[in-house]
This record gives structure tokens, sequence and C-alpha cells, in this order.
């Protein structure tokens, strides 16, 4: 059953070779789509036909490499800047929720709370359309009362940034609240009792205690905001982000140039993913 | 005093913005124009959006079979993750833990789109599955395996996989070996070992675990849409149909009600029944 006790052989195996098995169906996907982005053929499938690079550095005009795929690219540069922006947004306020509700006491905090929670279970499709139904309702009112036009309350770079930084907040608020609840405040008190203040004691003391969980926070939100599929798709304007992009040329057939970009996207996530736990472990 | 004030409304304000711009009013907007019919000045108060819901079949079977499908894939993950997150925390060699861990992490860094792509250049008509299978002589003409039911809850399950193996593994991990043991020595066999002991001592973890991917599932666009078949509509298509392809707003604003009505329902069910709070689980 666990380590300490005794098995038949026949179960250990059984057992082993079942969780080998889930490996394989967790791995499969992964595995296919890198090999076969060097394949030397015009279409995502079997039979080899000998190892090509042209989907990576082809300048085309028969096969487009993605070095030379302007529309790819663009969608890459416009994911990296959403990305980039929603995790400052999101470590700056979800810090901000962390210390508001780790180390303030104010009325109403369990419902603040509650609603800081909830969209964690508000699917992202409807953080979508609600973000959309919003800003249209806005923008609108803005132009009725102000006679003012305001781009970005159409769908649009910014709104994408809003909808994605929406719900991205509460997971940031999440890690650092977290790491926060374990800090020792005797080293805040110390620090006021020799004549601190409230904003030195913040600078100096909590937020280097704080960073590791905020440099992983902020790598998750790079990640989530770079892959977000569910709430871009109703916010996103004439600047698609790759995921939005991948997903009208996998829709519409699809050429191993989707697999060499899928490559990038395992290997650069992979690196991410490792270097957040290195950085994890160290504190 | 006055300046401890002064950092509480700091750090109250961007909270608030978020949560009151970005979560509440638009979700509000979402219940009034679900309640309306036209736009501008010509609009009025009606339930006639809901009332379409009721009154076409199409659009209610979809819901439901939306439902029952997430409660399937939820069971299935569940099934399938238990015994893998069981083995990764009690029988693997404890060196192998951490390394089967992030072997398991791994992939879920990874765009769903890149996972979803993988699946159907493995499964498609032309794909590697079948190429396999050609030439292994176990098939004499290619087997369309996408789009079709079963197809589309491997999917659902194999994206929503990580969010149960997590929580699951925590909760295995906190129940001491000594109770096991006590029960081996006196008598109990497996099944009344998982049934009386593991089980129960993995309920919260259990429940988040449940939670997570029904939500995930019920919000899903990507996965019912390109590996589910033509007879496979999900209700977030319906939502899409509504608001990018009719352009009927007030529509579309309904379902979205209606699904984010659906999710809570069954979030609150879940807790009510376990007994537990949602900070709980989040945390």
């Amino acid at each position: 059953m666990i380590r300490t006790l005794p098995n038949s052989r026949a179960y250990s195996w059984s057992y082993a070779a079942f969780v080998v098995l889930y490996f394989v169906f967790l791995f499969a996907p992964l595995a296919v789509t890198c090999v076969l982005a060097f394949n030397d053929s015009n279409f995502p499938s079997l039979p080899w036909y000998g190892f090509s690079l042209d989907w990576f550095a082809s300048p085309g005009p028969e096969r487009v490499g993605i070095l030379h795929d302007a529309q790819n690219l663009r969608a890459i540069w416009t994911s990296f800047q959403t990305a980039f922006w929603v995790s400052i947004m999101t470590v700056v306020v979800g810090t901000c929720a962390a210390f508001l509700f780790e180390q303030e006491n104010f009325p109403l905090k369990g419902a603040l709370y509650f609603l800081m929670l909830a969209p964690l279970v508000i699917p992202g499709v409807i953080l979508g359309i609600s973000q959309l139904l919003a800003a249209n309702t806005a923008g609108f009112f803005i132009e009725d009362t102000f006679g003012l036009d305001v781009p970005f309350l159409r769908p649009s770079f910014w709104l994408v940034v809003l909808g994605q930084f929406s719900f991205i907040t509460t997971f940031v608020t999440l890690v650092v609240s977290a790491r926060l609840r374990k800090f020792d405040r005797t080293l805040e008190e110390a620090a006021l009792n020799l004549g601190a203040n409230r904003w030195q004691v913040i600078r100096h003391i909590t937020l280097p205690y704080l960073r590791p969980a905020i440099v992983g926070a902020g790598t998750v939100a790079f990640l989530m905001s770079f892959e977000n599929f569910n709430t871009t798709l109703f916010l996103v304007g004439s600047e698609p982000t790759l995921p939005i992009n991948l997903y009208l040329q996998v829709r519409d057939g699809s050429t191993p140039v989707i697999n060499a970009i899928s490559l990038l996207l395992i290997v650069g996530s992979s690196i991410l993913a490792v270097a957040n736990l290195w950085v994890s472990r160290k504190a | 005093m006055r300046r401890a004030r002064l950092g509480f409304w700091l750090f109250l304000a961007p909270v608030l913005a978020w949560l009151v711009l970005l979560i509440v009013l638009p979700h509000l907007d979402l219940l009034v124009m679900s309640l309306r019919s036209g736009s501008g000045s010509r609009a009025s108060w009606t339930l006639q959006n809901y009332a379409n819901f009721f009154g076409e079949p199409i659009y209610w079977l979809t819901f439901v079979r939306t439902a029952m499908y997430s409660v399937i894939t939820t069971a299935i993950t569940f099934l399938l993750a238990m015994p893998v997150a069981f083995y990764i925390a009690k029988v693997a060699r404890v060196r192998l833990q951490g390394f089967l861990l992030t072997l398991l992490l791994l992939p879920f860094w990874v765009s769903e789109l890149v996972r979803i792509y993988g699946w159907m250049i493995l499964l498609r008509e032309s794909g590697v599955v079948n190429f396999a299978l050609l030439k292994l002589g176990l098939a004499d003409a290619p087997v369309e395996m996408l789009y079709n039911d079963a197809t589309m809850i491997m999917g659902l399950v194999y994206t929503s996989m990580l969010f149960m193996v997590v929580p699951l593994v925590s909760a295995v991990e906190s129940l001491d070996d000594s109770l096991i043991e006590a029960a081996h020595d006196l008598g109990a066999g497996r099944a009344a070992i998982w049934w009386r002991i593991i089980l129960p001592h993995c309920k919260p973890g259990i429940t988040s675990g449940a939670i997570v991917v029904f939500m995930l599932c019920l919000g899903n666009y990507l996965t019912p849409n390109l590996m589910g078949g033509k007879n496979s509509l999900w209700f977030t298509e319906q939502i899409y149909n509504q608001f990018i392809a009719s352009f009927n707003w007030n529509q579309g604003a309904a379902f979205g009600f209606l699904l984010l009505a659906l999710s809570s329902a069954i979030i609150w069910i879940g807790l009510k029944i376990t007994g537990q709070k949602l900070g709980e689980v989040a945390s």
C-alpha cells in the first residue's frame, strides 16, 4: 500500500506501469508537436522525410519559417507587450491587496475578501463578455455626456490588458498573501521602535522579505497573460495576441510553422517554470 | 496614527478600483443587459432573452449537455488523478518525489492551445496515431478520431488534470503514514483503508480540485471548439455566436448570466456538502 507496508510484486509493477502510462499520456502531444517541427514536409504529419529547419528559418516563398512570418512575429510581440503590462499591474495591485488583507482591519473586510476571490470562480468567457459590455456602456456614456470618444473602450490592446488584469491579480494576491502571513511582525515593531516610519519599514524590511513571492507571482502572471485565450477572445481588437492568432490558423488548417512556434513556446515556458521553481526553492 | 490611516487608504484605493470597476460593475452590466432588448434610447426591460433560452431546445439542451459533460469530466479527472497523486505522495521513492512532481507540472505551463494542437496532430485522420496503426497493420483505412464527444472529453480531462492532481498530492502528503499502518495492522483491507481513511482525509483537496476542474470545463472554449464535432456544441460557443456572429448582445448576456449562475450554484453546493468555505479552498 505505502512504502512501509509489504506489497505483492504484481501489484507494485502494475501500479508503476499505470503511472508511467499516465506520464506518456501527459507528454505525448507535446513531444509529437516538437518532433514534427523538424520534419521536412509541408504538413505536420508523418511519414518522416528527413530533418529540416525550414519551418524556423526558411524565408519563403513556398515555406515561410517563423523567423520570416511577419504576422506571427507581430502577434508574439503583441503578447509580449500585453504580458509585460499585465504582470506589472497585477504585481502592484496584488501586493497592495496582500497588505490590505493581511495587515489592516476594516469594516466589511470579509465581504471584500470574498469579492477578491470571485474571479477564481468566474469562467474566463464570462469575464470577457462582461468587460466588453461594461467598456461599451462606459464608452457610450462618456460620448453622450462629454462628447468624447475614448478609443481604448472599444476592443483593443488596453482592454485586453484590463481584462486579463482583472482575474490574474487574484492569483498574485493569494501568492503574496501566503508569504506575508508567515512574516514575523516583531521585525516591523523593532524597526518602528528604532525610529523608522511605516514606509521605511515596508521599503527596507517587508518588501525585501516578500521579494521571492513577488518575483514568482510576476512570472506566473506573465505566463498566464501570454497564454490567455478565453477572456482575450472577446476583447481583442485589430492586434491579435499569439494564442488568438494561433487559434485562427489551427482552425483553418495548419502548417508546420505552428509546430515551430509551439516548440518555442514549450521551451520558453519550461525555462520560466524551472527558473520560477529555482527561485521559490531558494526562498 | 494619521500616517498609518493614509497607508490604509493607499492600499485600499487600487484594490477597490480593481474590484468595483472590473468585477462588480461589469457583472451588474451583464445582468442589466440580459434584462433589456435593443440598445440606446429604444431599449426596454424584458424577460424575452431568458424566455428564448427556455423556448428553444437547442439552447437549453446545449446548456444541460455542457453541465453534464463537465460533471463527467470532473469525475474522470478525479479517478485518473487520485492514484497518480497517491503514488507520488506515498509510494514513489522519496528522492524521486520532487522530480515526478516537477514533471507533472511542466506540461501545464504550456499554452492550452499548444496542448490541444498536439492532440489534433496525433489523432486526426492523417495524424500520427493513424499512421502507426496503418504501418502496424492494425487498421485498413485511417480512422477519424477527432471531432467526437469521447475525444472532446479526453481533451477536457487532459487540459484540467493539473488542477486536480496538485491539491490531491498535497492532501495525501499531509496524511500521517501511521494511520494507514495502524489500519493495516488491525486487519483492514485495501478497500477499507481507501474508503475509511484516505478519502475522508483528502476531502478538502478533492473539493477544491473538483471545483476548479468543473469551472474550467464549463468555461472552456478551445477544447470543445477544436476537438468536438459538429454535434458537440458547448455553451460557451453559443455565447460566442450570440456576441460575435449574431451581434445580439442582450441574448448573449442572458446566456452568460445563466452560465455564471450555474457555475456559482454548483460551487456553492459543493462547498455546502463538504462544509467548507471558499477562502479555505482557495488557499
